[in-house]
C-alpha cells in the first residue's frame, strides 16, 4: 500500500510540473498585465521602472525559472492588484468555496443515488422512466438560471430561505465557516442546491445504470434464494457493487465543483475563489489566475488519490497486500 | 407423505420470438427426505423447473399455470412477502456457478448472516455462531477466520461450499441444487458430491438435484426425472432408469455416456438437434429423434402411463422390460 501510496505521489508531482509550464506560458501569451497596472499617460521611463521592478524585462524562459523557483518555495507571487500573497489570497477565499463544494455534493448523493436505484429497480415502469425524463432537465438547465429561479421561488415567493451573501460564519480551527452556523447553513442551501442539480443527474443516470446491471447479476438471485428483502437487496447488495463509478465521477465533479463554481457563486454573491478568479481575469492580475489555477491542479490531484483510496475501501479485490489469502 | 408435489406446473417466457414454452407441463413428488435427481440436455427446462418452485423466474419468464404443492401448500398462490419467508429458510437454493452466486464486495460472514437474520430475530452473536457450524459441517478449515474473508479469497471449490453451507442455515425442508458440481472440477466435484450425500442424511434434507450428469445421478438420487422439451418424459427409482430405461430418449442419454460402450468404438449419440423450444413439433417434442417413431408420435402427444409400478413414462411405444436392449 505503501509503495503504492509513493508510486501515486511521484506520478502527480510530474503532472504538477507540466501543469506549471501549461499554466505559466498559457497566461503569458494572453496579455502584458502592464498596460492595465500602469496609468496610459506614463512615461516610457516609469513604465521600464515598473517592468523591471515586477521582472517583465526579463526573457519568458528566466521569468519562468525564477517563477518555479518561488513556487516550489510555497510563494506564487504576489497579487498585482492586492498586494498581498496569491497564495495567501486565495486560501483566504477558498474555506467558502470548498464548503460549498462540499455541500452540494452531499446533496448530489442523497438526491442521486436513491432516485437512481430506484430508477434502475423500476426500469420498464413509469417511475423510472419518469426519473429518467427528470434527470435530463437536471442536465440542461443552466446553471445560473437554475440558481435564479430556485431564489425566485424559495426567497422571494415563499421566504424560506436567504438569497444571497453568505451567512454567520463560526471559527473552525481558524478557519471561518458556515456550515456549522444554523443561519449560515440558511444561506448555503440554495446555491449547494444550484451546485448539486447537475451531478445529481450525473449521480442518478450512473445509479440507474448500475443498477440495472447489477440486478441480472446471479448474486442477486442467490440473495434473493436467501430469502433476503428487496430493500438491503438494493441498498446494500446492489449499492456496495455500483459506488466505484459514482464514487470516480463525484470525485472528479467535485474538482470541477471547487474549481469552477464561478457561476453559481456570482449569482449567488458568494465570496468563493470562484468569484476571486474572475476579477483576477477581468485585471490580468498574472499571480492570482496561476496560483489559482496550480491550486486547481493540486485540488485535482489530492481528490484522485483520495478516489483511489476510496476503492480499496470499496472493492475488496482492488487491495492491493493486506487481508488474509 | 411428499414434501413437495407439483401439478402441471407451465413457465413461460414472452419474448419478442414468440412464447416460449420452457416448462409445459411438468408433474412429479418428492417424497420426505428424498433425493430426485433432474436431468436433462441444456435448454430442457430443468433450471426453470427449478427456478419456479422458488419463484425465481427472470422476466420475460412467468409460472402460467399449474400447482407447487408445498407441504400442502400451494407456492404459486403465495403473497410476495410470504414467498420471501419461504425462501432460503423452508427452500434453500445452491446455483451452478459459485464464482457469480457469492457478492464480490461483501465479507462472507455479511452474507451468512443476513441469511439467517432475513428469517429470524436473533442476536449477530447467535446468527454468527450458526454461519461458523454451517461452514465447519461442509468441511472448511478454521471456520470462524474464514468468515472474515471476501469471497475471492475462496477457490471455486470453496466457494460451492460456503453457497452450500447458506442453504443449510435455517435447516430447510427441500434444496433445489441446480447444477451445483458443474463448474467444479472433477476431483472437488466428487468430495462436494460425497459431502452433500452425507450431510442430505444426516439431515434428513429433501433434495432436487439438477444435473445433465447421469454419473451424478446415480451415486447420489433416490429417483430420477428426465426432462425434454419442457416435459418430464420419464421418471423412476434410480436404478430402474439407469439399467432399463424406457423412453428412447432416456436411452439416448444412458448410451452417449463414454467408457458406458466398449473402446475404440464410436459412441453413440441422438441424431438431430434439441428442438426449438419456440417451435415445437407437433405430437411428441422427441419424434423428429426418436429411432421409434411412427405417424402416431408425429401427430398425438403422448399422455403418462405407467407400465410398471413407480415408473412413469410418456411415450407412445416404449421399450418395455421384455424387450432386450442390445
Amino acid at each position: 500500500m505503501l509503495v503504492y501510496l509513493l508510486r501515486r505521489i511521484a506520478q502527480s508531482i510530474f503532472v504538477a510540473l507540466a501543469m506549471m509550464v501549461i499554466v505559466f506560458f498559457g497566461i503569458y501569451m494572453i496579455g502584458n498585465p502592464i498596460d492595465i497596472l500602469i496609468s496610459p499617460d506614463a512615461t516610457p521611463r516609469e513604465i521600464e521602472e515598473t517592468m523591471a521592478r515586477f521582472g517583465f524585462d526579463q526573457p519568458i524562459y528566466i521569468q519562468f525559472f525564477t517563477f518555479v523557483g518561488n513556487a516550489l518555495q510555497g510563494d506564487l507571487g504576489r497579487s498585482f492588484v492586492h498586494g498581498e500573497s496569491a497564495v495567501t489570497l486565495i486560501l483566504h477565499y477558498m474555506p467558502a468555496t470548498l464548503e460549498l463544494a462540499a455541500l452540494g455534493l452531499i446533496f448530489s448523493v442523497l438526491i442521486g443515488v436513491p432516485l437512481g436505484v430506484y430508477a434502475g429497480y423500476k426500469a420498464d415502469k413509469w417511475q423510472g422512466r419518469a426519473i429518467m425524463t427528470g434527470s435530463i432537465f437536471g442536465f440542461s438547465l443552466p446553471n445560473f438560471w437554475v440558481g435564479m429561479l430556485l431564489i425566485l421561488i424559495f426567497a422571494v415567493e415563499l421566504r424560506w430561505l436567504p438569497s444571497t451573501g453568505r451567512g454567520d460564519t463560526v471559527d473552525v480551527f481558524g478557519i471561518r465557516l458556515s456550515i456549522f452556523s444554523e443561519n449560515g447553513l440558511q444561506y448555503m442551501i440554495l446555491p449547494a442546491l444550484t451546485l448539486a442539480l447537475y451531478k445529481a443527474s450525473l449521480v442518478t443516470r450512473l445509479a440507474r445504470a448500475g443498477t440495472q446491471e447489477a440486478l441480472v447479476q446471479d448474486y442477486v438471485k442467490f440473495a434473493r434464494a436467501k430469502g433476503v428483502s428487496e430493500t438491503r437487496i438494493l441498498f446494500v447488495h446492489v449499492l456496495k457493487n455500483i459506488m466505484i463509478p459514482i464514487v470516480t465521477v463525484l470525485g472528479l465533479e467535485l474538482g470541477s465543483m471547487i474549481a469552477f463554481a464561478v457561476v453559481t457563486e456570482t449569482v449567488f454573491a458568494w465570496p468563493g475563489m470562484g468569484k476571486l478568479l474572475i476579477d483576477s481575469i477581468l485585471t490580468l492580475d498574472r499571480p492570482v489566475i496561476v496560483a489559482y489555477l496550480m491550486m486547481t491542479v493540486l485540488i485535482f490531484i489530492v481528490i484522485n488519490l483520495v478516489v483511489d483510496i476510496f476503492y480499496t475501501l470499496l472493492d475488496p479485490r482492488v487491495r492491493v497486500t493486506g487481508g488474509t489469502s | 407423505m411428499s414434501v413437495l408435489e407439483v401439478r402441471n406446473l407451465q413457465t413461460h417466457f414472452f419474448t419478442d420470438a414468440g412464447v416460449v414454452k420452457a416448462v409445459d407441463g411438468v408433474d412429479f413428488t418428492l417424497d420426505e427426505g428424498e433425493v430426485l435427481g433432474l436431468v436433462g440436455e441444456s435448454g430442457s427446462g430443468k433450471s426453470v423447473t427449478g427456478f419456479s418452485i422458488l419463484r425465481l423466474v427472470d422476466a420475460p419468464g412467468r409460472v402460467v399455470g399449474g400447482q407447487i404443492l408445498f407441504r400442502g401448500q400451494d407456492l404459486a398462490q403465495l403473497s410476495e412477502p410470504e414467498m420471501r419467508r419461504m425462501r432460503g429458510n423452508r427452500i434453500a437454493m445452491i446455483f451452478q456457478d459459485p464464482m457469480m452466486t457469492l457478492n464480490p464486495v461483501l465479507r462472507i460472514d455479511t452474507q451468512m448472516i443476513e441469511a439467517v437474520r432475513a428469517h429470524e430475530r436473533v442476536s449477530a452473536k447467535a446468527a454468527r455462531d450458526r454461519a461458523i457450524s454451517a461452514l465447519a459441517k461442509v468441511g472448511i478449515p478454521s471456520p470462524a477466520e474464514r468468515l472474515e474473508a471476501y469471497p475471492h479469497q475462496f477457490s471455486g471449490g470453496m466457494r460451492q461450499r460456503v453457497a452450500i453451507a447458506i442453504s443449510l442455515l435455517n435447516g430447510p425442508d427441500l434444496i433445489v441444487a441446480d447444477e451445483p458440481t458443474t463448474a467444479l472440477d472433477v476431483t472437488i466435484q466428487s468430495q462436494i458430491l460425497a459431502e452433500v450425500q452425507g450431510l442430505a442424511k444426516e439431515t434428513g434434507t429433501s433434495m432436487i438435484w439438477i444435473t445433465h450428469d447421469l454419473a451424478v445421478v446415480a451415486g447420489l438420487a433416490d429417483r430420477v426425472a428426465v426432462m425434454y422439451a419442457g416435459r418430464i418424459v420419464e421418471t423412476g427409482a434410480t436404478d430402474q432408469v439407469l439399467t432399463q430405461p424406457g423412453h428412447p430418449y432416456s436411452i439416448g442419454l444412458l448410451g452417449s455416456i463414454p467408457g458406458h460402450g466398449h473402446r475404440g468404438q464410436r459412441l453413440a449419440q441422438i441424431p438431430g438437434m434439441a428442438p426449438n423450444m419456440a417451435r415445437l413439433p407437433e405430437g411428441c417434442a422427441f419424434a423428429p429423434r426418436c429411432f421409434r417413431a411412427q405417424d402416431q408420435c408425429r401427430q398425438n402427444a403422448p399422455q403418462i402411463t405407467e407400465p410398471a409400478p413407480g415408473q412413469h413414462l410418456r411415450c407412445h411405444f416404449p421399450v418395455l422390460e421384455r424387450e432386450a436392449l442390445s
